[in-house]
């Protein structure tokens, strides 16, 4: 549980999926014009990350990985299907996108209507693939190692932290644009010229957590 | 006085419209300005006459500093002719850290204010005035020994990037000073940390050269603590004796220049306070948060020698006085409302000590603190100002 705990907290700043990774930029600068349209984007990327990850885990240690299928019997012990894993990631990830679609669309038309294009883009969203490789790839790690993922615990804490970090980025983000709508910015940098600088000054100081020893 | 007005009446014409040099119009108002008072007056509407413009603002600012700025010096002269093993008066202490640290104090103002004039001319408007605090603000939160030229560049990054691209003073999200200081620290951190660079030891301007003493260290208190492999919460000055709270809150140790005596510090807080420039609730509340966050490293913290660290010498050491005065206070970056500021301050002291206590690598936390702050200050506000309309929404009866 501590590490689990552990796991969670280094997520949301250390490996924080904008600052450290920069992963997920195109919806993170396209749908942080106001803070209430990101909170509704971070949340989706939250329960989209929430849901896949553990599934893909499960797919992971059960189907793909070398030796995982040794549950169907001596014939499979030596199969190794892990180059099907991006191909299985992304059709996991493409169902559970569609599904928070359909939700969003039912409960909440207005945010539907504001998120636009961008929620079905979640499906290919590099912080939700990113965090599914990462997932795997910190799954074959030794035990020991304090980043390894040992079980599914750690991945739903793993997925929770990045998707807490992506919300934190993007509604500091939002609430910093929506500051900027008054700031006399120099012409040619208006928009995304900006918000560019300013996701690096963000970056900058989110560097204090690099080498955080929890 | 009469002399300087005198100055300034003659050469009015030649930098007014249709004068010869009425191009450099910015440069010529920005320095009348900053000699007298503006003599324009609103033609139409109401309007409300008050003595403080920004230009009182800033200079006040840089009064409050002006104590920390000379106990700084004195102190850069003092640990380095304790360094060498000299035993000189405090006229020559004063003398040395004056020569040390007075390069510093011109190549970020020239850099700066090189770089805003140069931008006022291009833009058009008249020379803000902003970066008077911070060019003044640089020499004090970086170590003595930073290279000339490093400060250069990472001022000249930091205006640009950090305040210009936002469109000026007023107008920038981070504080620009302390851009500043992360891009040395993450540009040069050779040169910014380490138990090499808070001491000078070589001569400045060719006087009071001299080798360091063997006993000679020169880390700073919680650079000790944050090395240190036994969970004991002790530590030492240049020469090996052991200090404690009272050397910490004179400022008898190594550190950045303005950021040892809390006791300067505080006199410059009180100017603050009084004249109302800066908001005693942000620095009340980043010393609580310090408090607080140190209390609850002290009862259930890991075993190490700076969380065992008693919480009270946490708000005496490194940067977290001079954060809390002269940063965290910057109305610009910081919260704007009342309640936002009680948070915001709170939360940079709870996070300095998280990150002095949880990260090794950065046992300055401080000044890294308040710029992960500064993101959120915006975010803050947010979400008191809409507390506020559902609150009010909740008061009025919809009929």
């Amino acid at each position: 549980m501590e590490n689990a705990l552990s796991i969670f907290v280094r997520s949301i700043f250390v490996d924080n999926m904008i600052f450290a990774y920069f992963l997920g930029m195109c919806s993170y600068l396209a749908v942080s014009k106001n803070v209430k349209t990101s909170i509704g984007l971070g949340i989706a990327v939250t329960f989209v990350l929430l849901i896949t990850l553990p599934v893909n885990y499960l797919l992971e240690v059960h189907v793909l990985r070398a030796g995982a299928l040794s549950w169907l019997g001596e014939n499979f012990a030596n199969l190794d299907l892990s180059y099907l894993s991006f191909i299985l990631f992304i059709a996991v990830i493409a169902a559970i996108v569609q599904l928070v679609e359909m939700i969003v669309e039912k409960f909440s038309p207005s945010l539907y209507a504001s998120l636009g294009i961008f929620l079905p883009l979640i499906a290919v969203n590099c912080a939700i693939m990113g965090g599914a490789l990462f997932m795997q790839q910190r799954a074959g790690l030794e035990p020991s190692d304090p980043k390894a993922l040992t079980s599914l615990v750690d991945v739903i804490a793993y997925a929770l932290g990045s998707g807490f970090g992506w919300v934190l980025a993007i509604v500091g983000l939002a609430a910093i644009r929506e500051k900027l709508e008054y700031s006399d910015v120099p012409a040619p940098l208006r928009g995304l010229g900006i918000t560019f600088i300013t996701v690096g000054l963000m970056a900058l100081a989110f560097l204090c957590f690099s080498g955080l020893k929890i | 006085m009469k002399f300087l007005k005198n100055i300034v009446d003659k050469l009015e014409p030649t930098f007014s419209e249709g004068g010869k040099l009425s191009k450099l119009h910015s440069v010529f108002d920005g320095f009348s300005t900053f000699l007298f008072v503006p003599n324009h007056t609103a033609k139409s509407g109401a309007h409300i006459h008050d003595a403080i413009d920004s230009k009182r603002t800033m200079i006040t600012v840089v009064l409050a500093l002006v104590p920390a700025l000379l106990f700084g010096m004195w102190n850069v002269g003092y640990q380095h002719f304790l360094a060498i093993g000299q035993d000189v008066n405090f006229w020559e202490q004063f003398a040395f850290g004056l020569l040390a640290v007075l390069p510093t104090l011109v190549v970020s103002y020239v850099v700066g204010l090189g770089i805003e004039f140069i931008i006022a001319q291009i833009k058009g408007h008249e020379i803000q005035e902003g970066f008077l605090v911070t060019g003044f603000l640089i020499p004090l939160i970086v170590p003595v020994d930073t290279p000339l030229w490093m400060i250069a560049v990472a001022t000249a990054f930091a205006v640009i990037f950090a305040k210009e691209v936002f469109g000026g003073t007023g107008y920038n999200i981070f504080n620009v000073a302390l851009i500043t200081r992360a891009f040395l620290f993450f540009a040069y951190p050779t040169a910014m940390s380490g138990d090499q660079v808070w001491v000078r030891t070589r001569d400045a301007f060719w006087w009071g050269a001299g080798e360091p003493i063997n006993a000679f260290s020169g880390a700073t208190p919680l650079g000790q603590l944050a090395t240190s492999t036994e969970p004991v919460a002790a530590f030492h000055n240049i020469m090996g004796d052991p200090i404690g709270f009272w050397d910490g809150f004179l400022g008898l140790i190594p550190g950045s220049v303005g950021e040892t005596s809390t006791l300067a510090i505080l006199l410059g807080a009180a100017l603050l306070i009084i004249t109302n420039v800066a908001s005693w609730k942000t620095m009340l509340s980043v010393f609580l948060g310090g408090a607080f966050m140190g209390l609850v490293f002290n009862t259930w913290g890991p075993d190490s020698a700076i969380a065992n660290l008693p919480w009270y010498n946490h708000l005496v050491l490194g940067g977290f006085a001079f954060g809390a005065v002269f940063m965290a206070t910057d109305p610009v970056t910081s919260a704007r409302t009342e309640t936002g500021k009680w948070i915001y301050g709170f939360l940079i002291g709870v996070m300095a000590i998280i990150i002095r206590i949880l990260n090794p690598g950065y046992p300055e936390g401080m000044m890294l603190a308040i710029l992960l702050m500064n993101i959120f200050g915006c975010l803050i506000d947010y979400f008191v100002v809409q507390s506020n309309i559902t609150k009010r929404l909740k008061r009025t009866t919809i009929k």
